[in-house]
């Protein structure tokens, strides 16, 4: 790891000013992408600045339908929240999937979406459930906010604050992973929202990030059924194709762990 | 057996320690003024150094030395070698290309070093490494053997033309073709066996001290024999003479093989610490591991097995090019040959066997002995090759092997063994019955009705251990012999120490080698020290690799042993009056067998060294050494048999049992010897279903670098085992042992790959037989 100076942010307006005081400082919040990174001298930020101690973007909250999830919530409050168990057990289960339990106490939902790794679990999540993305400057539509591999539409400085989205009538996630990394090789996030139309969501087999899949959102959408993914037609020209898997391979994949997160919902 | 001796399920003696974080690795050793090594390595496969700048790098924070290739060659450094010596079958003697510890003019794989920094932390060496500047005058690459044979490939070493390093052949060419040509059936497959990291826990690592006052140095280093690396730094690489250096393997994590082979990286240490005065300490990282560690395997292979009317086999033809990467890493040469192709009778009367071997240079990481070493590839071959076979004569695989089984001894096979004991009908038997072999086709129809595949598959599987005589392998070219040495020190207040030439990476012979003592005198193991692992405390010894410190380490203990009873022997019948064949050792005490009589072994030991009343013309002192050398190899043998289930939908394979009958002859420690077996079974399914060394066939970079894309064996990809052991004692050691050590690695990858085939119906699947490879062989058998 290269030499860096780390601040600990104590609001997000602290946190903005102190990313701001320099042109290659970067947020940490997990740190479970960053920190790795920078420990294969990959990256080199020259400061860090520390959200974990922002009390602004912690917690979890459910009014009504919506739903409100803080940015430095952890994949582990997440998996074990009773309020998201209620609303949408969906998004729970997905959290208690991703790395392994030293992951989930330090890699946060606002980390992992600003990340956007082609491979992260929770972007499927946020675009599945039309999720909305909160920062400090705005709100941004998730099916703006994934741009593609690594890339978000976030502004330099700006922060994820949080993540709002309705309560889905059902939901459900379904993962192949990558039988080294643990990665999604794909993962699938159906949910089907109150007035019945369905959205579905893929990562980790799309060759520019995370997807909707248009034919499995209608079949759905027409049929809420596991059965209904199977006469869908998964195009493998624009999935990803390296060691682990081919394009064919993950298309596949698409359609079976599609099927399979219905049958979880 | 006592409750500490042979035979007992002693709990680790060094356990605590280890599981404590009290371990003393190499790199936990700190010595006053140490610096800290990084290597600038090359970033292409195959290159021309046109120039190497690295002022900018000495100037940088910290910096002691940056030193490169060429000062080493003009210091008199020598090239790394293969010390076994093959020779085509032409005669002419293998051809072995320059590998300088640092390159100065090419550079042959992606890892290769080119040069080194010394800096006050490891942080500024690093940095400064980054520094230097080489400029490479790139050429085109080969990583794949077959392919470094054809005609218009990039060509490695100009030593080797055409990258061919030795054309070998063993067995009868024209007594096997004639059973080929009239044989009823013969089975035909081309077989890969997948490359390997060997991923020990503990990376490699290196401390050289050069103590100018004496002109005498010291290394640590991650070595599974240390006696073998100050031989070779001595009498090869001109480090300094045998008297001036002191080669130390403190507490190992892990070998597999890896660490038998002298690097580049220690003989550097050992060189940059005298030319720049301080002590120099580099430790891997896991990157580093996965470019420059010897990998294990990669072989391409055609086989032909012929069959008479009657389903006995009359032939076996193989033709093999293995891949030995860009350097030939200190026994590369022995093992596609000796350690190969002289285990492809398998467990089978064959009275004919041919087999042609060719090793190539390719531009990727040196290949040598990995857990097993050749056997696991010569298990694949003909495991995959018989179950094949029984496929498609319509006859039960079980049937065809025990039809074909060898079931006299000793067996002479065609290809130099001679193997001494066995009953291979015995662990077939016990498999069978542990797996409900004969239950599985209702399991087989239950999954079905869940829309699963099920599988069942064997392997029974031979293996040689414990390498030797010295005379023989040295007539096959071995630079070394395969013997060992012990020293068993009584002290005066009868405590024990033995001076073993074994080195412990994981094996736990501090625990099996004091059951050893204690079985022979009756003393607690707590009283015995095993003492391994530094060269100025052991003699001379060869280490610890093809599962050889029980069946020839373990032998040279018994060998001192007895010298050492037989003296204490002299001394209690002495103290005692009475005859020296009326003593008895029982529960730490010399008796007079039949009487009352009786001297307690600490006061003999006190006799010996007070020497106020010892036999007359006996020597004070109760200290004996022994060498060993074996008569022949051991013979370890089973049958494993794997149940899986696959997922036609996605190919993921789920391990339903795995079963282990082997028979290993006689058992030190049955825990540590399941533990082993346990060990080598994970990493035969890591061979089988999950690790594969991949690089890009243009580049030859290495895409599998890290453990985000090498697939490491987890526990939730292991089954339960279910061990078990039907053992005969091998005649030709004391203690008939024939080791455990590899069994589990070389036995396991061809039950598995015969029962996900088996489950798919499709039996053209390579390993690693990944979620992909399967889902595509299932779907092209449905289709």
């Amino acid at each position: 790891m290269y030499a860096t100076n780390y601040h600990r942010a104590s609001s997000i307006a602290d946190a903005v000013t102190l990313q701001s005081s320099s042109d290659e400082a970067k947020y940490v919040s997990g740190g479970m992408t960053l920190i790795p990174t920078m420990k294969q001298r990959l990256a080199a930020p020259s400061d860090l600045v520390d959200l974990r101690h922002v009390g602004e973007l912690k917690g979890i909250s459910v009014n009504g339908s919506r739903v409100r999830i803080g940015a430095g919530t952890t994949h582990a409050e997440v998996a074990t929240s009773a309020e998201l168990k209620a609303a949408c057990p969906a998004i729970c289960h997905l959290a208690s999937h991703i790395g392994d339990p030293h992951v989930r106490h330090m890699g946060t939902i606002g980390g992992s979406i600003a990340n956007n790794d082609p491979a992260a679990d929770y972007p499927s999540a946020m675009l599945a459930l039309g999720a909305t993305i909160v920062t400090n400057a705005r709100e941004i539509l998730a099916d703006d906010f994934f741009t593609g591999l690594f890339e978000t539409a976030l502004e330099d400085g700006e922060i994820v604050v949080a993540v709002t989205f309705d309560a889905p009538a059902k939901a459900g996630y379904a993962k192949f992973p990558n039988p080294a990394s643990r990665y999604a090789m794909t993962g699938v996030f159906v949910a089907k929202a109150s007035d019945g139309s369905a959205r579905v969501a893929v990562t980790g087999a799309g060759s520019d990030g995370v997807f909707r899949h248009a034919g499995l959102e209608q079949a759905l959408s027409a049929n809420w059924s596991a059965d209904a993914t199977a006469g869908v037609d998964v195009d493998a020209s624009n999935l990803l194709s390296d060691i682990h898997g081919s394009a064919d391979y993950r298309a596949n994949l698409v359609k079976v762990m599609a099927k399979r997160a219905v049958a979880a919902a | 057996m006592g409750v500490e001796g042979i035979g007992a399920r002693v709990a680790r003696k060094e356990d605590k320690r280890f599981l404590m974080g009290q371990g003393r690795y190499t790199d936990d050793m700190s010595v006053p003024g140490m610096r800290y090594a990084a290597f600038v390595r090359s970033p292409h496969a195959h290159a021309k150094i046109k120039s190497i700048d690295t002022s900018a790098a000495e100037d940088m924070p910290g910096v002691v030395a940056v030193l490169n290739g060429k000062q080493m060659l003009d210091d008199g450094i020598g090239n790394l070698i293969c010390g076994w010596m093959i020779h085509s079958k032409d005669g002419s003697p293998m051809k072995m290309g320059a590998w300088r510890p640092i390159a100065h003019e090419t550079v042959r794989y992606v890892g290769d070093a080119v040069a080194v920094v010394v800096a006050d932390t490891l942080g500024e060496a690093r940095d400064a490494a980054e520094a230097v500047v080489v400029d490479y005058d790139v050429l085109p690459a080969v990583t794949s053997a077959v392919k470094a044979l054809e005609a218009g490939q990039p060509q490695l070493h100009p030593e080797a033309p055409g990258n061919l390093i030795y054309d070998w052949q063993i067995g009868d060419a024209d007594a096997t073709d004639a059973a080929i040509a009239a044989a009823a059936h013969v089975t035909e497959m081309t077989i890969v066996n997948n490359r390997l990291a060997p991923n020990p826990m503990e990376p490699r690592a290196a401390l050289g001290i050069y103590d100018s006052a004496e002109d005498h140095y010291t290394c640590y280093t991650t070595s599974q024999n240390p006696h073998v690396a100050r031989l070779v730094m001595s009498a090869f690489y001109n480090v300094a003479p045998e008297n001036k250096l002191r080669v130390i393997a403190p507490d190992v994590g892990g070998g597999f093989g890896s660490k038998i082979f002298i690097y580049p990286e220690e003989i550097v240490c050992l060189w940059a610490s005298k030319r720049s005065g301080v002590p120099v300490k580099w430790t891997s990282d896991r990157t580093e591991a996965f470019l420059t560690d010897a990998h294990g395997r990669d072989h391409v292979s055609t086989v032909k097995m012929a069959f008479d009317a009657n389903n006995r086999i009359t032939a076996l033809k193989v033709d093999t090019i293995a891949n030995f990467g860009a350097y030939m890493s200190l026994f590369s040469s022995s093992v596609p040959t000796y350690l190969y192709a002289t285990l492809l009778s398998g467990q089978y009367n064959i009275p004919a066997i041919h087999a042609n071997v060719r090793a190539v240079y390719t531009n990727t990481a040196t290949v040598d002995a990995y857990r097993g070493a050749g056997r696991p590839e010569a298990t694949y071959l003909v495991e995959r090759t018989v179950e094949t076979a029984a496929r498609e004569l319509g006859v039960s695989p079980a049937e065809l092997r025990r039809s074909n089984f060898i079931r006299s001894f000793p067996h002479q096979t065609p290809v130099i063994m001679n193997y001494d004991a066995g009953d291979y009908e015995a662990s077939l038997e016990a498999a069978m019955k542990a797996a409900d072999w004969n239950g599985f086709p209702a399991r087989k129809a239950e999954a079905a009705n869940r829309g699963m595949k099920r599988g069942i598959g064997m392997s029974c599987y031979i293996e040689a251990c414990g390498i030797a005589p010295s005379a023989a392998v040295g007539s096959l070219g071995a630079g070394v012999g395969l013997w060992e040495s012990a020293e068993v020190r009584v002290n005066a207040v009868g405590t024990i120490e033995v001076l073993t030439g074994s080195h412990s990476h994981g094996q736990g012979h501090e625990t099996t080698f004091a059951q050893l003592v204690a079985e022979r005198f009756g003393v607690p193991i707590d009283s015995v020290s095993i003492v391994h692992g530094d060269t100025d405390k052991v003699q001379m010894g060869m280490g610890t690799y093809g599962s050889r410190s029980g069946a020839v380490g373990m032998s040279a203990i018994v060998k001192a042993l007895d010298k050492v009873e037989a003296k204490a022997k002299k001394i209690a019948a002495h103290l005692m009056e009475a005859d020296e064949s009326d003593i008895v050792i029982e529960n730490g005490a010399l008796k007079v067998a039949g009487t009352d009589k009786t001297v307690p072994w600490f006061q003999m030991a006190l006799a010996a060294y007070t020497a106020h009343n010892l036999p007359a013309g006996m020597e004070p002192g109760l200290k004996e050494g022994a060498f060993y050398d074996p008569a022949n190899f051991t013979f370890p043998a089973g049958c494993y048999i794997a149940e899986v289930e696959v997922d036609p939908e996605t190919g993921k394979t789920k391990i339903i049992q795995f079963v282990a009958a082997d028979d290993f002859g006689n058992i030190i420690n049955p825990m540590i010897v399941e533990g082993q077996v346990h060990g080598g079974i994970a990493q035969g399914i890591g061979q089988a279903m999950l690790e594969g060394v991949h690089y890009d066939p243009e580049t030859g970079q290495l895409l599998t670098a890290s453990y985000m894309d090498y697939t490491m064996p987890r526990a939730d990809d292991l089954p339960s085992f279910n061990v078990s052991h039907q053992n005969t004692p091998c005649p030709n050691n004391p203690l008939g042992i024939k080791g455990c050590g590899e069994a589990g690695a070389i036995g396991s990858p061809p039950a598995l790959i015969n029962a996900i085939t088996d489950a798919i119906g499709n039996n053209d699947l390579s390993m690693p037989a990944t979620p992909q490879k399967v889902w595509a062989a299932a779907r092209a058998a449905a289709n």
